[in-house]
């Protein structure tokens, strides 16, 4: 490949190939500061031009890799930063077998771990943005990687994706040098990727042990309210892209995870109620 | 040495690698779905930690897959044991299901299945009974073409289990110039203590042979020859073994099939094979080895007029020109 | 259906957590999990004593819980049903 870039993030080292130098600049601008992997890689992202011509005239990129979904739709150039982002995701969600991967965001206090899911689009990457920027350590807004030998949560520090309104609201208090460029017109509207704060970067390499996990909802009266484990043990098999592939040890991994951490629901019409909820239920948990 | 030639010779040569582009031996062996069987071939030598760490995922990967085949065919043997008909395993799943050393790290696709032809029916009734379902709708033209020309029902998917399983009457399409005799495959199968049956080896061996090379464009060649390698180490061991390997092959009408595989797999992965049986070598071998190992050590196709000659060439051996015509266009006015 | 008589596979191969008032399996033979309710779980469990019609299924169950009603019969064909078909059980 023409080009190529290679990253660490968190316990996972990718190598991204492009047919055109665009999106790996971009890629390289956004991840600044991340460690080099050492050589060997764990997954393999390619874009290349949807067919041969297409790599000049009117550049469309087709997002390849070890692991691939045969009908996705090419995207264009502009978009090349998103295209890596979600090569990325896609090597992670059908090709992770090392840790069991929850569609989760999830961030970090005093060697404890905050687990946050639910549906996309419900505000958990936003919301675990925020925490980031008010005390807590940011491990990771897609996946949570649960270690399927000591149960920790594993930190896995991805750009955050932030999308539409959130992303007003997040240029308020961060600095412009941690953002990537504004993508407008994607399939999810605007987008705008996040740089994690440099320590939550130090820290990458830190595990965490899962203490509470939330499901939020932005956009409500605010509520909070227990949730049941089988229902907790249900909405995190649905949530996660491997737990099928990984067996008696996903089993063990997950019903430990449920077994050891208390879970809430919680719905907030605003940032300051959702943070003024997790501290308090955080502080439950002691 | 990059990409699938790596990779072959991995395979071919475990202790020789020494230190080599692990990325791109392991992006290939991804994409020639042979990343299991590589596993295995490197377990217990001294690799790089990080492989050794990529590699151990890879091998409790395969254990799971497998476990996985299994239950679909004993379900599949649940659904069908009523009949009382002979259900008999093919390709990846029979390897697994009779524990052959082909099955070490062979990943697994749908579920396939050779029944007799007048039993398709009910066998179809069955598991749509059981909880299987047509994948969509049958659309006019896709669905006889299917049910008239091609050797098997259109797949039908589990609903619980989200796997397909595709019912074969042969094991190639009846368009096809080679005419296996299907009965024959059934009568001379193999029982296992499930009651499920598979291939006799020299069937398996002429199964894997006619799958390589008169149904595919040699897409996952590279794994079909590592099949067929691991198999004849296996079977051959069997005084007589080659001479049956002959008579059947000609039975099917794939003795040219049966002999280039032969080649190639001694060509790529110095497999010992009879002399006689697998002919002398000829310069179309050469093409043949330079399509399957077209990948780069980033995983990518490489070759591209070669990758089209071969894929014309499949269609062309599946079905007469006038019927390939009016198939493609067709297909080209969706 | 009266008469088929169905059997379930060795306690070993099924690992079970309980998870308020449901039951999570491991089932090893599939490699899959089930979340089931009651009275699935101890349909399970009559079933170690070894292979039963439904009926001695419902009797062996009575020994241990304490049962109400015709609706027991029916719920305990309906989940044999259910248990059949995600695997759990067989029938002979």
């Amino acid at each position: 490949m023409k080009h190529s870039l290679s990253l660490q993030i968190g316990p996972v080292a990718f190598r991204i190939g492009s047919a055109w130098p665009k999106p790996l600049a971009a890629l390289a601008d956004l991840y600044a500061g991340y460690p080099e992997p050492d050589g060997i890689c764990d997954f393999t992202v390619r874009l290349e031009p949807e067919t041969a011509w297409r790599r000049w005239f009117r550049p469309s990129v087709a997002i390849h890799g070890d692991y691939v979904l045969p009908d996705a739709a090419p995207m264009s150039l502009a978009h090349g930063l998103l295209a890596a982002e979600m090569g990325m995701n896609l090597q992670m969600a059908l090709g992770q077998k090392r840790y069991l991967l929850l569609h989760a965001a999830s961030v970090e206090k005093d060697g404890r771990a905050l687990i946050l899911t639910g549906e996309s689009g419900a505000g958990k990457s936003t919301l675990a943005a925020m925490l980031g920027e008010r005390g807590w350590r940011l491990m990771g807004d897609e996946f949570a990687l649960l270690d399927l030998e000591d149960g920790r949560l594993r930190a896995f520090p991805r750009a955050v994706s932030l999308k539409n309104g959130a992303i007003k609201v997040m240029e308020r208090t961060v600095p412009a040098d941690r953002f990537g460029p504004l993508l407008e017109g994607t399939p999810k509207g605007a987008i705008r990727h996040l740089r994690p704060r440099a320590d939550a970067l130090a820290a990458m390499a830190e595990p965490a042990r899962p203490a509470l996990i939330l499901f939020p909802r932005f956009g409500e009266a605010a509520e909070a309210r227990a949730v049941g484990q089988a229902e907790v043990f249900m909405r995190l098999t649905q949530a996660s892209t491997n737990y099928v592939s990984l067996g008696g040890a996903g089993f063990d991994a997950l019903t430990g995870l449920v077994a050891a951490c208390p879970a809430a629901a919680i719905d907030y019409p605003d940032a300051a109620t959702a943070i003024a909820t997790v501290d308090a239920l955080w502080e439950q948990v002691g | 040495m990059t990409g699938a030639a790596l990779l072959v010779r991995a395979l071919r040569d475990p202790d020789g690698l020494g230190d080599c582009d692990w990325n791109a031996l392991i992006a290939s062996a991804r994409a020639e779905q042979l990343i299991g069987s590589l596993a295995f071939r490197l377990e217990g030598r001294a690799l790089p930690l990080k492989v050794e760490a990529i590699l151990d995922c890879a091998r409790r990967d395969a254990l799971q897959a497998r476990t996985q085949a299994l239950w679909e065919a004993e379900m599949t043997r649940r659904a069908l044991a009523p009949l009382g008909i002979p259900v008999v395993l093919l390709k990846g799943n029979a390897f697994h299901a009779a524990g052959l050393s082909a099955s070490v790290g062979r990943s697994v696709g749908d579920l396939d299945i050779l029944v007799p032809r007048e039993s398709l029916e009910a066998v179809e009734a069955a598991l749509l009974g059981a909880g299987w379902e047509r994948l969509k709708e049958a659309d006019g033209y896709d669905d006889l073409y299917y049910r008239r020309w091609m050797h098997e029902l259109p797949p039908l998917i589990h609903r619980t289990r989200d796997r397909m399983i595709d019912v074969h009457h042969n094991i190639l399409p009846t368009t096809a110039r080679p005419k296996p005799d299907a009965a024959a495959l059934i009568a001379d199968s193999v029982a296992l203590e499930s009651g499920l049956r598979i291939l006799s080896p020299t069937d398996i061996i002429v199964h894997a042979a006619a799958h390589l090379f008169a149904d595919g464009d040699l897409a996952g060649g590279l794994r079909n020859l590592w099949d067929i390698d691991r198999l004849l180490r296996d079977f051959a061991r069997d005084p007589g073994f080659w001479e049956r390997l002959g008579e059947r092959a000609r039975l099917h009408q794939l003795r040219r099939a049966v002999g280039l595989a032969l080649r190639l797999a001694e060509r790529l992965y110095l497999t010992p094979v009879d002399r006689r049986l697998a002919g002398r070598r000829r310069p179309s071998d050469r093409l043949f080895a330079a399509r399957l190992l077209a990948r780069n050590g980033w995983g990518q196709p490489v070759r591209p007029l070669l990758r089209l000659a071969f894929y014309v060439r499949s269609h062309w051996l599946r079905m007469p020109p006038l019927m390939l015509a009016r198939h493609l266009w067709v297909k080209a006015g969706r | 259906m009266a008469g088929a008589r169905y059997v379930a596979d060795p306690e070993e191969c099924v690992e079970t957590v309980a998870l308020d008032g449901l039951s999570v399996l491991f089932h090893r033979p599939s490699g899959m999990t089930h979340i089931v309710a009651p009275p699935a779980p101890q349909i399970l469990e009559a079933l170690r004593l070894g292979p039963a019609e439904a009926g001695e299924i419902l009797a062996r169950m009575r020994a241990w819980y304490d049962l109400e009603g015709d609706d027991a019969a029916d719920a305990v064909e309906a989940r044999l049903d259910e248990l059949e078909a995600a695997g759990l059980v067989s029938r002979l």
